[in-house]
């Protein structure tokens, strides 16, 4: 067993790393307090290919894979978690499923440009009445003719508005529950597809989070992804690559508070010496730096896995459920050895401790992780 | 248009310290990086390419591991890499650097050589000249814009307080200076491809047209006495009203003033 990254990845890194820190740190305050979508960046990083990352080439992505998109969420969200679950949404939820289960025709029409990075796209799955329980989708999808009608409403769609290209699911047959569920794609400017309310959020506040409606919304047959009726297996297997992002997003958080504070802690003078000098400080440094590290095995080692094609489900939920749990616990811990300057937004590590907060609860809950796991063991 | 661009691999100076008894870098557990100049020479070659076609090829002189730097230039666009590496070439100053890099160089076809126009690590500025005497072409160093008239090259090159617009045939020699431009990032397919798909030319002494005594450690003059950092000097004087005779003794006596004359 080998943990040393081969050489392409460190570059890969690299990369991520001079990009995080040249273009998007200096903005990622500024994209907190305006709540704005960093739409420059995202440009940037289009351009850049990072929207496409593990895509095949033929299908207009860079041909790298799962391990080196998870090293570019973690190296953004280090500096800004809101550009970290941009890309992750849009890759993983996305055009993951067009990959995995679109026809050649809609790879090429939505794929190629998803993974090109001239579009952007997002993932349609919560619904008022549907969270944790998923199946209990509202949405409805009829077949009339060549085309299916959606009526029905989404919440808290990231990266809403601001994409082109929406995954979508609801219910073309409710007398079959979670086998009624079918999955669509659905561009925006579609009539009968309009935005609501925006989430005013904790966290990750320049990520677009929207409500969709549906209206007597006509979208072509064709736009039907897999087959009628296996729209919650889609799903479902969609989180599960998902998750890695996730996790690979609240690792980059937890990893991000702590350089900032051991930078700080370097700094801070009190009772003569810098707070380092302290062994309390030492000591939650060291925690906080082990847990991050045992964050990084578990979503490498899932990221890992999906790449030799097997089975990940476990392993994406356990470095999902760990990595978060280890973002709150140390951008908390960061904030506290930040003192009083933690809780001003002067310091990083102040919006560090609020985008954190989200990777407990997207992509499935905590809980759903825990269940996931000891679904596998009992 | 062929170019070719030399990149040196250097440690990134800004986290390398001195060692302020021995007076030598402390390279140990510093990163390695593409030397700024010389990526912002592969930049604008790269730039070039676009607007005018052709091809870029990167050459480094250095240990084994120089190879990443090759890999992060094909990551970036460039063609084809060669990496000149062998112990005969160690202990290199910058006259044996130059004369083993033209050996090389005059192997391959090119219209335009691009250097940075110094290394981080020495701070010389010679290595880019030296290459261009001994492939007797012309050189314009400290080159911040380069345009294509034709077959001659318009190159804006930089001065303390202004700059020259200089016309030159290729082939010839341009170093360039890391202000130029802003490098491009690598792309992360490019990455992959660079270490999966593509291959570095190792070029050996063997390979080479050239003589013992030219190249390594006995073709180095150069002894290092000792090393320092920079420090600020203050700005200089300026005396742009005097006749040339004037201007010489005035020179003159600036010199005998600090006994370097
Ligand atoms: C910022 C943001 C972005 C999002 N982006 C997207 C997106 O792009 N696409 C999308 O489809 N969705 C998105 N979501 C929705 C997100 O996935 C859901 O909020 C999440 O799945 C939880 O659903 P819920 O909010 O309805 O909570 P609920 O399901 O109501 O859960 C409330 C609490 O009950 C617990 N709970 C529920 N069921 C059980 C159970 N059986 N056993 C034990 N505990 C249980 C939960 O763990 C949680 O603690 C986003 C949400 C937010 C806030």
């Amino acid at each position: 067993m080998d943990f040393t990254l081969s050489k392409e990845h460190e570059m890969a890194r690299t990369l991520f790393r001079d990009f995080a820190l040249n273009e998007v740190k200096p903005v990622a305050k500024e994209v907190d307090e305006t709540e704005e979508f960093p739409a420059a960046n995202v440009e940037k990083m289009q351009k850049l290919g990072f929207l496409g990352i593990p895509m095949p080439k033929e299908y207009g992505g860079q041909g790298c894979d799962t391990l080196a998109y998870a090293i570019c969420v973690e190296e953004l969200s280090k500096v800004c978690a809101t550009t970290g679950v941009i890309v992750s949404a849009h890759t993983s939820l996305c055009a993951e499923p067009i990959l995995k289960n679109g026809t050649e025709e809609q790879r090429r029409k939505f794929l190629v440009p998803l993974s090109n990075g001239q579009k952007l796209g997002a993932f349609g799955l919560t619904e008022p009445n549907a969270g944790t329980d998923a199946a209990g989708q509202q949405t409805k999808a009829v077949l009339d003719g060549d085309s299916y009608i959606l009526n029905g409403s989404k919440i808290f769609i990231t990266n809403g508005k601001e994409a082109d290209i929406y995954v979508i699911f609801a219910m073309t047959d409710k007398s079959k529950g979670t086998r009624g569920i079918s999955a669509f794609i659905v561009e925006k400017g579609t009539p009968g597809f309009t935005f609501g309310t925006k989430e005013k959020k904790m966290g990750i506040r320049g990520s677009a989070t929207y409500e969709l409606i549906f209206t007597d919304c006509r979208i072509p047959k064709e736009n039907l992804l897999g087959a009628e009726g296996k729209g919650f297996g889609i799903a479902m297997s969609t989180l599960d690559g998902g998750r890695i992002g996730i996790a690979a997003q609240a690792l980059g958080i937890a990893a991000g508070a702590l350089e900032s504070t051991i930078a700080y802690v370097r700094e801070r003078k009190q009772f003569g010496q810098a707070i380092s000098k302290f062994q309390n400080t030492q000591f939650e440094i060291a925690d906080m730096a082990t847990k991050v590290e045992a964050a990084r095995l578990l979503v490498y080692k899932a990221a890992m896995a999906k790449d030799s094609q097997k089975r990940f489900s476990v392993e994406a939920a356990m470095a999902k459920l760990y990595a978060s749990e280890v973002a709150m616990e140390v951008t908390t811990k960061a904030v506290q050895l930040h003192g009083g300057y933690g809780y001003t937004r002067e310091y990083e590590v102040e919006r560090m401790m609020r985008d954190a907060k989200i990777t407990e609860i997207y992509e499935g809950t905590s809980e759903v992780q825990r269940m996931v796991i000891s679904a596998s063991l009992l | 248009m062929k170019i070719i661009v030399c990149i040196k691999q250097v440690p990134n100076t800004n986290e390398v310290k001195l060692d302020p008894i021995k007076g030598t870098l402390i390279r140990d557990g510093v990163p390695s990086i593409m030397n700024p100049d010389d990526k912002a020479g592969l930049e604008a070659a790269l730039t070039l390419k676009e607007r005018y076609g052709g091809e870029v090829n990167v050459v480094s002189m250095g240990p084994p591991q120089a190879d990443a730097v090759l890999r992060e230039a094909m990551a970036m666009g460039a063609d084809k890499a060669y990496l000149v590496t062998d112990r005969a070439f160690g202990g290199a100053d910058t006259l044996a650097t130059s004369t083993t890099l033209a050996a090389a160089v005059k192997k391959m076809e090119y219209d335009l050589i691009i250097t940075g126009r110094q290394a981080i690590d020495g701070d010389t500025a010679q290595v880019g000249p030296q290459l261009a005497e001994h492939l007797n072409i012309p050189n314009v160093s400290y080159a911040e814009k380069i345009d294509l008239d034709g077959k001659t090259l318009v190159v804006q090159r930089q001065y303390e307080d202004r700059y020259h617009t200089v016309r030159v045939q290729m082939p010839c020699l341009l170093t360039a200076l890391g202000e130029m431009n802003k490098p491009r990032y690598m792309t992360p397919g490019g990455i992959f491809d660079a270490y999966r798909k593509r291959e570095v030319t190792i070029v050996t002494r063997a390979d080479l047209d050239v003589e013992d005594e030219k190249i390594g450690l006995k073709g180095s003059p150069t002894r290092v006495v000792q090393s320092f950092p920079k420090s600020l000097k203050a700005a200089g004087v300026k005396e742009a009203a005097l006749e040339p005779e004037e201007a010489a003794n005035f020179i003159m006596e600036k010199l005998k003033e600090k006994f370097i004359f």
